[in-house]
């Protein structure tokens, strides 16, 4: 949820393509009279947009972003779904040449975007819409998204963390938090890993009540003795997980990971017939 | 001829090898019938007629027993077009061919009633005469067919004809606008190569054009690219000078090396390099184009579409001389593209200018 302090917006502007930066730039220019404004930066990508936040004090940081929606490595959308990380992330006005799918998901969702070529008028309206409107809330960006993020983004000392979503071995849900498992630290998000079963449907199988593991690091199965289990749920304490190792269940190894972590009888038909496809 | 049968633009739509029956409600149908039929009645006559003066009394008694059934069968085949037409090619032709001989029986029929003698053997041979002419015609209009069937190629050569990504107009458009306050000059040269492309491809022609012109349009789409892209897009071209002079299908290289930079140089942060190598070996053209290639750029769809409608254009241009073949070779997308080395001739060089004059 984003609040809309008082005072001129603070904009970065986050385009890949140099001349739509600049174009950008003109066009706020000629709008600064009727909307007060201060640009404090230009990003060429996500990644940098980012990193200009995290170098930025509170107090500097951008309060709008115009982010283009095609844009190499993270799309403007993911971005946006990233900065909802932050404890007063920034509003989001979406930027695109041409993309009916995005424009559609926008129209449904009431969220403002602005098409390329820009008009001056246009962009003041989105301006001053951002400066006294309510903000989209933050779960919003979700639904704009037509597929699974890249990264997966975690917050750390009011920084945003991102986790390649190919790095991640397992994931494991836990009281409050789902930890994301790769093959050097462990993170902890905020997802729900119901959401996170269903955006990564096609790279992460569900093994266990509590557990998805990513399908390209399964390198077989191995039977789990009765008691082993418990070791190789690696802290997971849950009644299911050792249920299925005191019965002897089945555990899946993964690579770059010593321990197997078990299956339970009620994933097991499943796994075995996804693992075989 | 009035009813000079159209090729109307639903059929165009279907392919081509389906065969169909023709729609008697059209004139044009029914006089090429009556005409068709009339003519192998009176070849028929004539070989009966061992002698000239026997001709035209035998001309006589085949029209006394050929125009009613004729006539009869084409006004009840109008009123059936519909239903014929719906039905499957086979179908609707036997369903012609058992009207057409149950109006010849029905008719001897007739004639019987009125005191004409009509022995039963004659009217199943009437019906076999009526089945006859209808196989005739049938075949008649379906060779028709096939030989309208280029106009249906050409159809759908113009259903195929490249089309410009909207992505690509519009932020060409935004960094045209980004110059014109900075650098009104380059503005200027950007728009000139934007006008140039879109006149190629809103060109009616699609006479087969020199790839010397298919590079110089290619390499103004590029400098537009390049224009959004900055140091992103790097190209390599290695032309082959033989090859310039070879004749391609007009917009066969542009939409391939858009769909190179769409899908292996946009996606990437770092630059990407787009190379276009031609060559001739024989009488052979040898097309090929590369680009980054990396498995999770494919999200962005829409490749396949324009790599196969480039080969259905190649396929009828050519035929089977022609082939495009894609694979990936390392972090490489290769598409390669096998043509005929047709020269570009004099006389088509002077009918060229003869048309710009």
């Amino acid at each position: 949820m984003s609040s809309s302090p008082r005072g001129p917006l603070r904009i970065l502007i986050v385009d890949d393509e140099q001349p739509a930066r600049s174009r950008m730039r003109e066009l706020l220019g000629d709008c600064r009279a009727e909307v007060p404004h201060l640009v404090v930066g230009e990003a060429g990508n996500g990644f940098e947009a980012l990193e200009f936040i995290a170098g930025c004090d509170p107090d500097a940081a951008p309060t709008l972003l115009l982010a283009d929606i095609h844009m190499p490595g993270m799309t403007g959308i993911e971005l946006a779904r990233h900065l909802q990380r932050l404890d007063v992330p920034p509003a989001v006005v979406f930027v695109t040449a041409h993309d009916q799918y995005a424009v559609a998901a926008f129209e449904l969702n009431a969220v403002d975007y602005l098409l390329k070529p820009v008009r001056a008028t246009r962009l003041a309206t989105a301006l001053k819409k951002i400066q006294s409107g309510p903000q989209p809330a933050s779960d919003v960006f979700a639904k704009l998204d037509a597929q699974p993020r890249r990264h997966l983004s975690v917050a750390e000392r009011g920084r945003i963390l991102l986790v390649p979503v190919e790095d991640v071995l397992f994931m494991k849900a836990g009281q409050k938090y789902v930890a994301l498992v790769t093959k050097e630290r462990e993170y902890l998000v905020e997802d729900s890993l119901a959401s996170l079963e269903e955006e990564f449907a096609s790279l992460f199988l569900r093994i266990h009540r509590s557990t998805l593991v990513a399908r390209r690091y399964v390198r077989g199965f191995e039977r789990l003795a009765a008691g082993h289990a418990e070791a190789g749920a690696e802290g997971a304490a849950d009644a299911e997980g050792a249920a299925a190792g005191n019965a002897e269940g089945w555990g899946v190894l993964l690579e770059g990971w010593k321990d197997p972590l078990p299956v339970s009888r009620r994933q097991w038909a499943q796994v075995k017939a996804l693992v075989k496809s | 001829m009035t009813g000079k049968q159209q090729a109307p633009a639903p059929s165009a739509l279907r392919p081509a090898h389906i065969p169909r029956l023709p729609d008697f409600r059209n004139l044009g149908v029914m006089l090429r019938v009556l005409l068709l039929v009339n003519a192998a009645a009176l070849f028929a006559a004539a070989v009966r007629s061992s002698r000239l003066v026997d001709l035209l009394p035998n001309i006589t008694v085949v029209s006394s027993w050929l125009e009613a059934p004729l006539i009869a069968s084409l006004l009840v085949l109008n009123v059936a077009a519909p239903f014929l037409l719906r039905m499957r090619y086979w179908s609707g032709l036997a369903a012609a061919l058992v009207i057409a001989a149950l109006i010849a029986v029905a008719l001897c029929a007739v004639q019987r009633e009125f005191g004409r003698e009509v022995p039963g053997s004659d009217m199943l041979w009437h019906a076999a005469y009526a089945v006859a002419a209808g196989g005739v015609v049938a075949a008649y209009f379906r060779l028709r067919d096939r030989a309208f069937s280029p106009a249906i190629a050409e159809a759908r050569l113009q259903a195929l004809q490249a089309r410009i990504r909207p992505h690509f107009l519009f932020n060409s458009l935004n960094a045209v606008l980004s110059l014109l306050r900075s650098d009104p000059r380059r503005a200027e040269g950007a728009l000139e190569d934007l006008s140039e492309l879109f006149r190629s491809l809103m060109a009616e022609n699609r006479a087969l054009t020199p790839l010397a012109e298919e590079i110089s349009l290619t390499r103004q789409y590029l400098s537009l690219e390049q224009l959004r892209l900055g140091e992103r897009l790097l190209v390599n071209w290695k032309i082959d000078p033989r090859a310039e002079m070879a004749m391609v299908p007009p917009l066969f290289l542009q939409p391939l090396v858009e769909n190179a930079v769409y899908h292996g140089v946009e996606p990437g942060v770092g630059p990407g390099t787009v190379e276009i190598v031609t060559d001739v070996s024989g009488d052979s053209l040898h097309v090929v184009l590369t680009n980054p290639y990396k498995p999770d750029h494919q999200h962005r769809q829409g490749n396949r579409m324009a790599l196969d409608n480039i080969r259905e254009r190649l396929q009828l241009h050519f035929d089977v001389d022609a082939r495009l073949d894609t694979h990936v070779a390392g972090d490489r997308f290769v598409i390669s593209i096998v043509m005929p080395y047709r020269k570009e001739t004099r006389k088509m060089r002077a009918a060229e200018s003869g048309k710009a004059e």
